[in-house]
């Protein structure tokens, strides 16, 4: 095995480099990192927020989903460079002073998590949706976490562990905006 | 009294305050200082000799400082390692490469990308030689010889049968009527969200800590000492939390051998997670099963026998992780829930140019491939007749009075009620109105069609007498002390990969010590800690080291019964458990709690007797359990585009003692879902060169929240006589039961048109087709 | 056309190689700088089919240009002559959209059964318009709509019509220095109705075949002027012009949309994958595009 001589920092032959400053769960974070840095690892690597996950390679499992200003997305498939400036939210940032998140309560309560590796990116997701949408019906909830896979659950839990979280939040109702 | 978190309760768990709060600790989340990371180089070809692997680009690479070949490990004896069936595979290739992604050089680098940046700077000539992808082909004489290393110059890796052949034979050629299909089980993926990978690392003193991505921690460590020659104290694996195994995380891949090789080479911890794209193509498959079955029965509907021939398909080496006297694991399962008289089965397995595997999907060792077949058969029998399948079965069922039950192909079934899980099954879906609606239906022209599975499940691997993996008797093991203060931590030999062990096993042992599920602490896969078990996998663990936990329990409670004898001063056989503490018999309020118990076991203890109150116990299985089920499913075929829509699913279960009610349904939910994957959507293909055809996520097409049905799920409760608190395994019954439910339907909605079998997986374009050619789109 | 496969033999991977990084906050600035990497520089807009690419390796442009910063590259909103769609509008702002909905659902029938919620957050009707893959929904829309295409160049601006814009797979008259600014389709019409109808294997996955119609009515009922196009069965989304031809004039029944979807069938040149036989997915043109006709004919008379 051939071994090469360990680089030191700062190689020229690196990079491009770029500083990106984001808001994350309220608080100012920032790191220097290549263009090419995506998100996902952004996060996991430079900010140290391991709870949000990698499942795939091809944009399709969305264990890494966020909220980007609000808006639920992969971050495996945006560049870290491209959040500057811009306020995410990692299922770190759900709990309050110690209080859990209603969809973080959902989870628990109607089993909605098995090996718990798509479960953060799935509650990001469902809390976009429910801001968005306070009181979705069924195939709403299916359709609405249609990009984000589960191999354990089966999804029926997770399904209820949203109804559970939109009831908490905004009083039980039926029916919903189509 | 009842204790708090005992058997049967819905409590909710308590691995889930770390995960919802992304708090869990995966081996991707291990970081350690001076961690470097492993890419792999992968070969493009299914079989190539190796010209000369070009590494000086890769070593310039800004931030690379090694590149592993096969002559490296080679010089240490390395290069091949042995697979859980005593074959061999290569970590890394010397000469030739095997399989489409096979690894073959490995990059460490002081970042993720610099690595990536390395694998594509390695230059790498091959030699494309002629690929074998048809197991029948390479069984053919003049088919190249893939394993030139083996001494019979065959493709052929093993012959394995049961049964009665003569006799089966017969009793065939005297059946009035005999049925026969060809069924292809193609190979899938089990693709679960978690990848694998490991963190390895060398402390000053030379101990070894792997953490793994693995359900078998004690197994690899024991495997690794073996192999790699390293003293077994000084190797530590760790197995965190897992983000699913399903079977996917038992073998030893060679990313884990090359990262305890870079981590000894370079003197710093090495992380190696694969990508997806690597772990659907060159991880273990599961399936990939060529079965011809035959099934005969009297000409008023009597089963008769059984004869089943099957061409295994196991890639360049045989790496299915089974109980090493089978092969092909626990397949003779077939005769399913009747009881043949006469059956047959064989199974050859081949090698071909495809990666090595055979049992990661949920399996229970090829229990899916049987209970498929024989539901399939069965189905294609009672339409052969022109008996409605549910009657068919009804009149064939093993009779709850028979059991336990010997089955012609040897195994001993400890108890069933199949008629109980049919009839109740029935009811919940009203089978008589759908076949009715079906009827009116038919008449209109629209398909609709009703399938049953009733299978008959075999977990709980396994007895010592019958069952090793290399050698590793397949006990599993529970160690638990309790504290002054009452509290107590348990220790287990398996490893949860999402089964929720932490709140069930502290179930089982609330109910045995009186203690609260929250007062019990349970941990698993840290092999410095834990006893020696053999892992979670084929839902072995409530079987095996659920029994351990009791057992050991019992251990304590022996104890703790002479200490609450000293307290009460009362002999220790005036005492009895009762109401979860022990009471003098007759006088219920001299009693004495396992705390109070426990409180004294450390400060005032009877003289004589060991302080301390703690147990271990290694449970070998006398049998294994048999959980079963019935499960119904209706289907809608758009009559134009071929679509199946499952308009309904009903799911009756039974294995035995529950533990928590919640969980179980959980694991009903998810293995159904896993049984609906390969009936309608996933497949693994492999064109004549030996490439994988659609191997990422983009192509390998998972179920989503929109094509998986609301389950539903109900049960019936038999318990196994021979498990100490009556539970039976359950994880995998629903991806054993499903795909014959959801098959039969789809043929029962085209049986009209002179349907007797659709291969799975059932596309659209596959019911077009029929459609299209029966005119009857 | 090369069958839809991710490709395994060749690369696996998942960071994407080096490239410097433009985030330039005006549209001239962006085309300079297109202009100056003379084609080694691609457009950042959603990222949801370039990053992808680029993580296989499959693409290595040295340069990427984020337009995200541009200011009004992103809107939906109707003048007197046509619907103005900046490039940048997110597609799921096609299904946000009532007048979207309202007036034009053969954009929100497709931007529904785009790749998936969260991709759809982030991917651009621009992208997916100017990407040039034949498995994209929306360049079927645009054909079936007449849709012109805004582009600006250093040198200038001008309007590509949809049915010149797609040439081959992953070939388009857009021109390595030029951005496309907007997409303007004809305004609705009274008598107009339309719609996207697509089968897909699992959803969120590319079409095994789409087919997108567009139906205006004169005031007698018959079929004044007709668009037909087909998702994922050609090198390009294929405009059924012989079909169009057809349903000019005639009623907007069973018999001419059936007598259309086997003019539409026979322009296909559908390949065998692990998305269906060719001969299942010329089936299916035919099948889908008589539902998407009978749909657009609906909601031309009021319907939905």
């Amino acid at each position: 095995m051939v071994l090469a001589e360990m680089p030191s920092a700062g190689d020229e032959e690196t990079g491009p480099f770029v500083n990106v400053h984001v808001t994350v769960n309220g608080a100012p974070r920032s790191a220097t990192v290549e263009t090419r840095t995506l998100l996902v690892h952004f996060l996991r690597e430079n900010l140290s927020l391991t709870g949000t996950h990698i499942g795939c390679d091809t944009t399709n499992c969305g264990a890494c989903t966020i909220l980007l200003d609000g808006k639920a997305v992969k971050s495996c498939t945006i560049l870290a460079v491209q959040a500057d400036g811009r306020e995410l939210r990692t299922v770190e940032g759900l709990e309050t002073d110690g209080k859990l998140h209603p969809i973080q309560e959902g989870f628990i309560e109607e089993h909605g998590l098995q090996c718990g590796f798509c479960t953060p990116g799935m509650m990001m997701c469902s809390v976009a949706l429910l801001q968005k949408n306070p009181h979705p019906t069924e195939e709403q909830i299916r359709r609405a976490i249609s990009g984000n896979l589960c191999r354990c659950t089966g999804y029926v839990n997770i399904v209820k562990a949203i109804q559970h979280a939109a009831n908490k939040m905004a009083g039980p109702s039926g029916g919903g905006r189509p | 009294m009842t204790v708090h978190g005992g058997v049967g309760q819905s409590i909710k768990r308590k691995e889930d305050a770390r995960f919802v709060r992304g708090k869990g600790n995966y081996v991707d989340d291990v970081k350690l200082p001076g961690m470097l990371y492993l890419d792999i180089v992968r070969s493009p070809y299914a079989h190539a000799r190796i010209r000369s692997i070009n590494i000086e680009k890769a070593l310039k690479v800004p931030g690379v400082l090694a590149v592993i070949r096969g002559k490296d490990l080679e010089a240490a004896n390395l290069a091949w390692m042995p697979t859980l069936m005593s074959d061999k595979q290569m970590v890394l290739p010397v000469e030739r490469v095997m399989y489409q992604s096979q690894e073959v050089a490995a990059v460490v680098a002081d970042s993720r990308y610099a690595a990536a940046d390395g694998v594509v700077a390695v230059e790498v000539d091959y030699e494309p030689l002629p690929v074998v992808v048809d197991p029948m082909k390479a069984l053919e004489p003049g088919a190249p010889i893939l394993r030139p290393d083996r001494k019979e110059q065959t493709n052929r890796i093993w012959h394995w049968e049961v049964g009665d052949r003569e006799g089966t034979d017969k009793a065939l050629k005297e059946s009035d009527v005999v049925v026969k299909e060809n069924l292809y089980i193609p190979r899938i993926h089990v693709s679960s969200i978690e990848t694998c990978g490991c963190v390895a690392s060398f402390d000053a003193m030379g101990k070894l800590t792997v953490w793994m991505t693995t359900q078998a921690p004690h197994a690899i460590r024991t495997v690794f000492a073996l192999v790699a020659g390293l003293p077994e104290q000084k190797i530590r694996i760790i197995s965190p939390d897992i983000g699913g195994g399903f079977g996917g995380k038992v073998p030893v891949y060679p990313g884990y051998v090359l990262a305890v090789v870079a981590a000894l080479k370079t003197g710093h911890p090495v992380k190696w997670i694969e990508d997806r794209s690597e772990n659907i193509q060159a991880d273990s498959f599961a399936r990939d099963y060529h079965i011809s079955a035959e099934i005969g029965a009297t000409r008023d509907g009597k089963l008769t026998a059984l004869r089943v021939k099957t061409i295994a398909d196991h890639g360049y080496t045989d790496a299915a992780a089974n109980p090493s006297k089978f092969p092909a694991g626990l397949f003779h399962i077939v005769t399913g829930s009747y009881p043949f008289e006469k059956a047959h089965v064989e199974v050859d397995g081949v090698y071909t140019n495809k990666p090595p595997g055979g049992i990661a999907y949920r399996c229970s060792f090829r229990v899916t491939e049987a209970a498929f077949t024989i539901e399939r058969m069965v189905d294609s029998l009672a339409r052969k007749l022109g008996m409605d399948p549910a009657e068919f079965r009804m009149k064939n069922f093993i009779p709850p009075e028979a059991f336990p039950f010997k089955s012609a192909l040897g195994w001993e079934y400890d108890s069933g009620n199949y008629q109980g899980a049919l009839r109740k099954a029935m009811d919940i879906v009203d089978y008589d109105a759908l076949r009715k609606e079906q009827a009116e239906k038919r008449k209109r022209g629209e398909l609709m069609g009703i399938g049953i599975s009733s299978f008959t499940e075999i977990v709980g691997a396994g007895p010592s007498h019958t069952f090793d993996i290399l050698g590793l008797k397949m006990f599993d093991s529970c160690e638990i002390r309790i504290h002054p203060t009452g509290k107590a931590i348990a220790r287990f030999g398996t490893k949860s990969q999402g089964q929720g062990h932490e709140t069930t096993y502290a179930q089982i042992l609330a109910e045995e010590l009186g203690i609260s599920s929250e007062d019990i602490a349970i941990e698993e896969g840290d092999t410095d800690t834990a006893p020696y078990g053999l892992g979670t996998y084929a839902s072995r663990s409530t079987p095996t080291a659920g029994a351990a936990a009791s057992i050991a329990a019992r251990k304590i409670r022996d104890k703790a019964q002479k200490i609450a004898a000293h307290l009460l001063e009362v002999s220790p056989d005036d005492l009895e458990w009762k109401d979860h503490k022990f009471q003098v018999k007759g006088v219920p309020d001299k009693a004495k709690t396992m705390a109070e118990i426990a409180f004294a076991a450390y400060t005032n203890h009877p003289p004589g007797m060991e302080a301390g109150l703690e147990a271990v116990d290694y449970y070998d299985p006398p049998n294994l359990t048999y959980p079963f089920g019935s499960y119904i499913c209706v289907v809608d075929i758009d009559k134009e585009t071929g679509e199946v829509k499952i308009r309904r699913f009903v799911a009756v279960d039974d294995c035995g003692t529950i533990i928590n009610p919640m969980i179980v349904e959980g694991q009903i939910h998810g293995g159904l879902t896993m049984g609906l994957a390969p009936a309608l959507l996933e497949e693994i293909h492999y064109d004549e060169n030996g490439n994988m055809l659609g191997g990422s996520f983009m192509d390998y097409l998972l179920p989503t929240a929109v094509e998986t049905p609301k389950w539903e799920t109900a049960k019936t409760t038999t318990p196994s006589p021979h498990h100490p608190i009556g539970a039976k395994g359950v994880g995998e019954s629903a991806t054993v039961g499903a795909p014959a439910a959801i098959v039969n339907a789809v043929v029962d909605a085209l049986a009209h048109l002179g349907v007797t079998h659709i291969d799975i997986p059932i596309t659209p374009w596959k019911v077009w087709k029929i459609l299209h050619e029966k005119r009857a789109a | 056309m090369t069958p839809r496969y991710s490709i395994a033999q060749e690369v696996w991977g998942v960071i994407p190689p080096r490239f410097e990084y433009f985030a330039p906050s005006s549209i001239d600035e962006a085309v300079q700088i297109l202009d100056r990497f003379g084609g080694e520089a691609k457009v950042l807009a959603g990222g949801q089919s370039l990053l992808p690419v680029m993580k296989l390796r499959l693409a290595e442009p040295r340069a990427l240009v984020d337009i995200n910063r541009i200011p009004d590259l992103a809107h939906i909103r109707e003048d007197a002559k046509s619907l103005r769609i900046g490039a940048t509008t997110r597609t799921n702002d096609l299904n946000d959209s009532e007048l979207i909905h309202a007036r034009y659902p053969i954009l929100s029938d497709a931007a529904y059964e785009i790749a998936d919620p969260l991709v759809r957050n982030m991917g651009t009707v621009g992208g997916n318009v100017s990407h040039g893959d034949p498995a994209n929904d929306l360049p079927a829309c645009m054909l079936a709509l007449g849709a012109h295409f805004v582009v600006r160049s250093p040198t200038g601006t001008r309007t590509i019509p949809a049915k010149e814009f797609y040439q081959d797979t992953f070939v388009t008259a857009l021109e390595s220095n030029e951005l496309l600014l907007e997409i303007q389709i004809p305004k609705a019409r009274p008598g107009q109705g339309n719609a996207y109808v697509k089968l897909e294997k699992r959803i969120g996955d590319f079409p095994i075949v789409g087919v997108a119609a567009n139906l205006v009515l004169t005031t007698k009922g018959t079929i004044e002027s007709a668009g037909l196009a087909l998702t994922a069965v050609g090198p390009t989304a294929l405009k059924a012009t012989e079909a169009e031809r057809h349903l000019v004039g005639k009623a907007p029944e069973d018999a001419a949309f059936r007598r259309a979807a086997e003019f539409a069938q026979e322009i296909t040149s559908p390949v065998s994958d692990l998305r269906g036989p060719a001969e299942y997915k010329r089936a299916m043109v035919r099948v889908l595009a008589l539902r998407a006709l009978h749909r657009a004919s609906a909601r031309a008379h009021g319907g939905a």
